[in-house]
């Protein structure tokens, strides 16, 4: 049977670093999918709460919506494609979760993608994170970044990048 | 990663004109869950797509959504219905990922986890559950709401994800 889900590259931090980038994504296949686990450097008021994801390189010609639970109130605001990351003064050891999925990553049309994504905390302040994020280009994606809102991503944090065919 | 004999493309579907209806039929019940992905747009915001299963017209359908408008929050629900709608997918580029699990089964009633996402519109999470006297799901279909179309170019795809 066709290997329709296939690992592209994995990345396990081995030191702490503010920017991920995967490169040179092969257009091989139909849809991306990212798993993120992270942990910030810096507090969430230093906006270590969250990462950034940009294609290509660029950050034009981006725009997005998400729904977000904090725990106490729900919003919906407007913001680019962003996930949800474990702050330094969340609970010790505690890493977020996302998840990002981006269809048709490589034809000539716009790009949508969905980035869900959680951080959990042994007090009152935590988030949960639909996002979603349009990139109004027709270029094919061949790279992917994700970028500290403050602060960088700590040791540990790992991010696994899929390919997945539709034939 | 284990080779994808877990994650087998069904079908998959490249709208060559505008479309009211995409429909995935005598699916294989050999899976554990369904996932079908989404990406387009929609001619008009105005009107949203609505699931269907086995071709069920009747108001077996209840839904409940939770969105972001880009300024606030919101939650709808629609009960006893036969159009559980979706969310548009906007009129730049969205998408819309579906999840059913264990669809194949026949004692159950069936659910459904959906999450559309159009940076021109909304982005949705949602729950629709499907009431008929519990049968397997052979049949899909995402239905257009009135005169609204899923524009050319936009992709359909089926995916089976087996337990082992």
């Amino acid at each position: 049977m066709a290997n329709t889900y296939t690992l592209i590259e994995a990345k396990t931090l081995g030191s702490a670093v503010a920017i991920v980038t995967f490169s040179s994504i092969p257009s091989t296949y139909a849809d991306l999918l990212m798993k993120i686990s992270t942990r910030g450097s810096v507090s969430g008021a230093s906006l270590g709460y969250y990462y950034d994801v940009t294609f290509n390189g660029t950050s034009a010609n981006r725009s997005g919506k998400y729904l977000e639970g904090t725990g106490s109130v729900a919003n919906g605001s407007t913001y680019t494609l962003w996930g949800v990351n474990s702050p330094s003064d969340f609970t010790a050891d505690t890493f977020s979760n996302g998840e990002l999925y981006i269809p048709n990553y490589s034809s000539a049309a716009y790009k949508s993608a969905q980035l869900d994504s959680v951080n959990e905390n042994n007090a009152t302040a935590s988030r949960a994170v639909f996002s979603v994020g349009l990139w109004s280009d027709t270029a094919a994606i061949n790279s992917i970044t994700l970028t500290m809102g403050g602060g960088n991503f700590v040791t540990n944090s790992t991010f696994y990048l899929y390919g997945i065919s539709n034939s | 990663m284990a080779a994808g004999s877990t994650y087998t493309p069904i079908a998959t579907t490249t709208l060559g004109s505008s479309s009211t209806d995409v429909e995935f039929n005598t699916i294989s019940s050999a899976y554990t869950d369904l996932v079908l992905v989404i990406d387009g747009k929609d001619t008009t915001s105005t009107y949203s797509p609505y699931i269907q299963f086995n071709g069920d017209t009747t108001t077996n359908y209840s839904i409940t959504n939770l969105y972001s408008t880009g300024s606030a929050a919101a939650s709808s629900r629609s009960s006893s219905t036969s159009t559980p709608y979706l969310g548009s997918l906007g009129t730049s580029r969205g998408n819309m990922i579906i999840q059913i699990q264990n669809y194949a089964n026949t004692t159950t009633y069936k659910t459904a986890l959906v999450r559309i996402n159009a940076a021109d519109f909304r982005t949705y999470a949602s729950v629709v559950l499907w009431r008929k006297s519990p049968e397997a799901i052979n049949r899909v279909n995402i239905k257009m709401e009135a005169s609204g179309n899923f524009a050319t170019g936009s992709t359909f795809t089926l995916y089976g994800i087996a337990a082992a």
